[in-house]
């Protein structure tokens, strides 16, 4: 029973750490129409920049720093925002692709950076022993995995809570004119560029948060725990889900989540060693099999985006 | 320095054949098909599924590794991924343009394709690497210091040989001319009377070939597995937007370009960055010269 509760717990925890990374996704493709197609780098800046900043003092390695959780959170927020901005500025003006591209090489990018800049990173052995928040005040794994998972909805709740305040906000607005028609945004004056950027670095900066909150979680990281297929995962998440509504969008993370550690399961308890690759393959073509459908046949995903009417619109047909 | 030189222009070479690809679907289909590398990857399995089932002959051409199954392989393998990337714009892309979905809905559901083609691979041929042959070949050597393999020396003559065709389909044939009218104005074409989706369907035929062509002439110079593909998305599109995309000749000079500068690259920075070399270009060309070197300014 304990053990059910303590792998729910673990579960959930994960899910909801993808829901809010899901949730910067949704600002950048839901509401601005954004092509992030290196979600997992920016995640894994927020896991290392967290990593660096709480972790002790390694021979070597720069770092030993071990400030408090909260300033290793904000850390792994500011620099996600910045590798953001680097690949924004340079494509915010250009048609959608040039983005994506953009962002693709950047998260490879990083991927190389863990692996080789070994006196930053520690390559492919990872940082370890990272101290984790409370983590002596708790007994048993359970009591700090309810903790953590507790910390975790938290923050879902906060980044939901903020995320559908701006959102409401005139700027929230203009965003989605920008979305809806950018020629009528701009001749009202507005600097597309400006909020497609702003928004492009909030999304990322969301990214790098849910980096951190993993890495909390587990204590350690590693350029393993940051492969590309995370960035796969987190679109169906939101495509399932319903892009453009950030209820979707955690919802998507939680079935899509489920979806694959289920068939994970069924995987390595009924294929024979020999088939476990293939059998890992086809969690990833299920995946794929999602997104692709969902695209096709139920565009708006599970809870499509709740259309607005401003409130001086005249519904009556006249 | 001059190996490094040799090596650059024959990985240069494969990458071109897969640019065209990209530009082309760039310039008439207008969206980045983020799956056109996975056909060379299945361009590559397809021939090596020919081979395993016609046999390598004993015989083979000289001082090549390969005899003539393996030019039966090649042909195979460029009709097969023709039809494969035919078969994935019925399903997919051709259904969404129906719709009138945005583009990047299909640049979306690109990489979604893009995830399936690759793991299937996985799923039917395994995750290991493989190799056309199992025969050693021994480097010639053609300028002091330069070792090139004949195997490598005739897949960058075929290159040359298929770059030429494409120019001269290009710019002589009906179909050749139809498919530039239709990259630079597809409406205005339609009005002048050209079939678009025909020419939509000889993009992704000619497009699938060539990354048959790399994935094959990749096959053989290096080795086949399933991530060839996803390792060569970015210099493939890199080099398509150097180029400029829908500009094939921008394509084949952006392909020499990425491809140099990778193997040059060690000379100044670690070896384990060198996959990066391609996204500081791309980075470059974006701060500098969006259009790249041949494309239209208002793309």
């Amino acid at each position: 029973m304990m053990g059910l509760i303590s792998y729910f717990s673990f579960f959930l925890m994960l899910a909801l750490i993808y829901g809010i990374a899901t949730m910067g996704l949704n600002l950048q493709w839901g509401f601005t129409g954004l092509f992030n197609a290196g979600v997992v780098g920016f995640f894994a800046i927020g896991g290392y920049a967290f990593a660096i900043i709480i972790g002790p003092d390694r021979e070597g390695l720069v770092g030993g720093f071990e400030m408090p959780f909260v300033i290793g959170l904000l850390g792994a927020l500011v620099f996600s925002a910045l590798a953001a901005v680097i690949v924004g500025l340079a494509t915010m003006r250009l048609r959608s692709h040039y983005l994506a591209i953009s962002t693709f090489g950047i998260a490879l990018t990083i991927q190389l950076v863990a692996l080789n800049f070994e006196s930053l990173t520690a390559g492919n052995l990872g940082l370890i022993g990272l101290g984790r928040p409370l983590a002596d005040a708790f007994d048993t794994p359970l009591g700090f995995n309810l903790f953590y998972l507790g910390l975790v909805v938290v923050a879902t709740l906060v980044v939901y809570g903020a995320l559908q305040m701006i959102l409401q906000s005139p700027w929230g607005r203009v965003l989605r004119s920008i979305r809806e028609d950018e020629e009528a945004a701009i001749s009202l004056g507005k600097d597309v560029r400006l909020f497609r950027l702003q928004a492009f670095v909030i999304g990322c900066s969301l990214m790098g948060l849910a980096g951190a909150l993993y890495v909390g979680s587990i204590g350690y990281v590693s350029p393993f725990d940051f492969l590309p297929i995370l960035t796969f995962q987190i679109w169906t998440m939101l495509i399932l889900g319903g892009s453009g509504n950030n209820r979707g969008a955690i919802l998507g993370a939680i079935v899509v989540w489920g979806v694959w550690t289920t068939s994970g399961w069924f995987i390595s308890s009924i294929l024979p060693p020999a088939w476990q690759v293939r059998g890992a393959a086809s969690q990833v073509i299920l995946i794929g099999l999602i997104l692709v459908l969902t695209l096709l046949y139920r565009p708006r995903g599970l809870i499509g985006e709740r259309i607005s009417v401003s409130s001086g619109a005249r519904l009556d047909g006249q | 320095m001059g190996q490094l030189i040799a090596d650059g222009i024959l990985t240069g070479a494969i990458l071109s054949l897969g640019a065209i690809g990209v530009t082309m679907t760039l310039g008439i289909l207008r969206f980045a098909n983020f799956s056109h590398s996975e056909l060379v990857t299945w361009g590559g399995y397809f021939a090596l599924t020919f081979v395993a089932f016609a046999g390598t002959t004993a015989e083979t051409f000289g001082p090549l590794s390969f005899g003539w199954s393996f030019v039966g392989a090649i042909v195979f393998a460029a009709v097969a991924t023709a039809g494969l990337a035919l078969l994935v714009d019925f399903l997919v892309f051709a259904r969404l343009r129906r719709r009138r979905a945005a583009e990047m809905t299909l640049v979306f559901a690109s990489f979604g394709v893009a995830l399936l083609l690759r793991h299937v691979i996985v799923v039917i041929f395994g995750p290991q690497a493989v190799y056309y042959t199992g025969t050693l070949q021994f480097a010639i050597e053609i300028l002091p210091g330069v070792r090139v393999m004949p195997d490598q020396m005739l897949v960058l003559a075929l290159t040359l040989v298929l770059v030429a065709g494409l120019h001269l389909m290009l710019k002589y044939s009906r179909l050749g001319i139809a498919m530039r009218a239709s990259a630079e104005n597809t409406d205005l074409a339609r009005v002048h009377g050209v079939d678009v989706r025909m020419v939509i369907r000889w993009t992704w035929a000619i497009g699938g070939g060539l990354a048959a062509a790399a994935g094959v002439f990749y096959g053989l110079t290096v080795q086949m597995r399933p991530e060839v593909g996803f390792a060569l998305l970015l210099p493939l599109f890199t080099a398509a937007l150097l180029g400029g995309s829908g500009s094939v000749y921008g394509a084949v000079l952006g392909g020499l370009i990425i491809g140099l500068s990778e193997s040059l690259s060690v000379l100044i920075i670690p070896t384990g960055y060198k996959q990066a070399v391609p996204f500081l270009i791309l980075l470059l060309i974006l701060y500098a010269r969006p259009r790249g070197l041949f494309g239209d300014a208002s793309r």
